[in-house]
């Protein structure tokens, strides 16, 4: 229990440290979920168009 | 060889299969540097005999910061590939990298200013490290502005390209800054060939990260190169056939 305390509390320099990493988490999971949702709306949208052009 | 490649990859449906096949092998390697680089960076390193715990901030602050001028780098070239031989991937690649170019500069500034408030004692300067690091933001920005004003995409891309390669006169002024002028930015720890300044339990982890970064960007831009690709061609043959390819699939399953 004490290490995993310990290592929360990065010899006193945790708010520093976890806001740094917590930012960086935050930007990456929406930079690849923005393009991922993205690419469902357009394979919806293509299909329209393809469609379309069938006609 | 070389050129015989380029071309081949200027061809939209072969960039497609190819980055189809890529993106596995990136998110493994992504997720496997990741998992290691943030133990060994976390856990396994030692407090720094000076910054104690706060140093680990290291870990993303520089990874951030390296592709923060990496990205810009690939936008510039890409750039010059589109003014030069029209090439619609190298379009394509450049207005992509923007995004994430512009993530990766605003996380370096960020964990910059979080790591320099414990040890400065202040959480900006106006020095020229930092003030060159925020010139690379508003370039970002500004390609990313740019390329949305221009209606047509072709020529939006040029204009941008214009820009990307002007701005490259800021990489090598960010990258020297902090030997030019005087700083309370400290200066190389890892390009110092001769004898890095710094334990190697702690430089591991940060290779380790470096790559996972790298990585990182190869799957968002690939990720949103596809889908602007996708859109661009969507009256193409291939792409109605890589639909009717999905149906079938889909209807087997």
């Amino acid at each position: 229990m004490d290490a995993i305390t310990n290592f929360l509390h990065m010899g006193g320099y945790a708010p520093y440290v976890w806001s740094s990493y917590g930012i960086t988490l935050v930007f990456f999971i929406w930079s690849i979920m923005s393009p991922l949702r993205e690419k469902r709306q357009l394979e919806k949208r293509i299909r329209r168009v393809i469609e379309n052009e069938k006609k | 060889m070389i050129m015989k490649f380029i071309y081949k990859l200027g061809s939209p449906p072969y960039f497609y299969n190819l980055s189809s096949k890529l993106l596995p092998w990136f998110s493994w390697a992504c997720i496997i540097l990741f998992a290691t680089g943030l133990y060994g960076g976390l856990v396994l390193a030692p407090a720094d005999y000076q910054q104690g715990d706060s140093f680990r901030i290291i870990y993303i602050h520089v990874p951030a910061a390296w592709m923060s001028m990496f990205v810009y780098m690939v936008m510039a070239f890409s750039g010059a590939m589109a003014l030069i031989w029209r090439i619609k991937i190298a379009e394509i690649m450049l207005i992509n990298s923007a995004h994430i170019g512009a993530v990766f500069t605003f996380l370096a500034l960020v964990t910059g200013s979080i790591w320099g408030k414990p040890m400065w004692g202040t959480w900006w300067v106006w020095d020229a490290r930092l003030t060159s690091e925020l010139l690379l933001l508003f370039l970002y920005l500004g390609v990313i502005a740019l390329y949305g004003a221009i209606e047509d995409q072709r020529k939006a891309a040029r204009a941008v390209a214009i820009l990307a390669l002007v701005g490259v006169v800021n990489i090598p002024i960010i990258h020297y800054s902090v030997e030019w002028w005087s700083t309370l930015h400290q200066g190389p720890t890892v390009t110092k060939f001769d004898k890095p300044s710094i334990d190697i339990r702690m430089f591991v982890p940060l290779i380790l990260m470096a790559f996972a970064f790298k990585f990182f960007y190869g799957i968002v831009v690939l990720l949103r190169a596809r889908n602007d690709l996708l859109w661009r061609e969507r009256r193409s043959q291939w792409v109605a056939n890589l639909f009717a390819e999905k149906d079938v699939t889909e209807d087997a399953k």
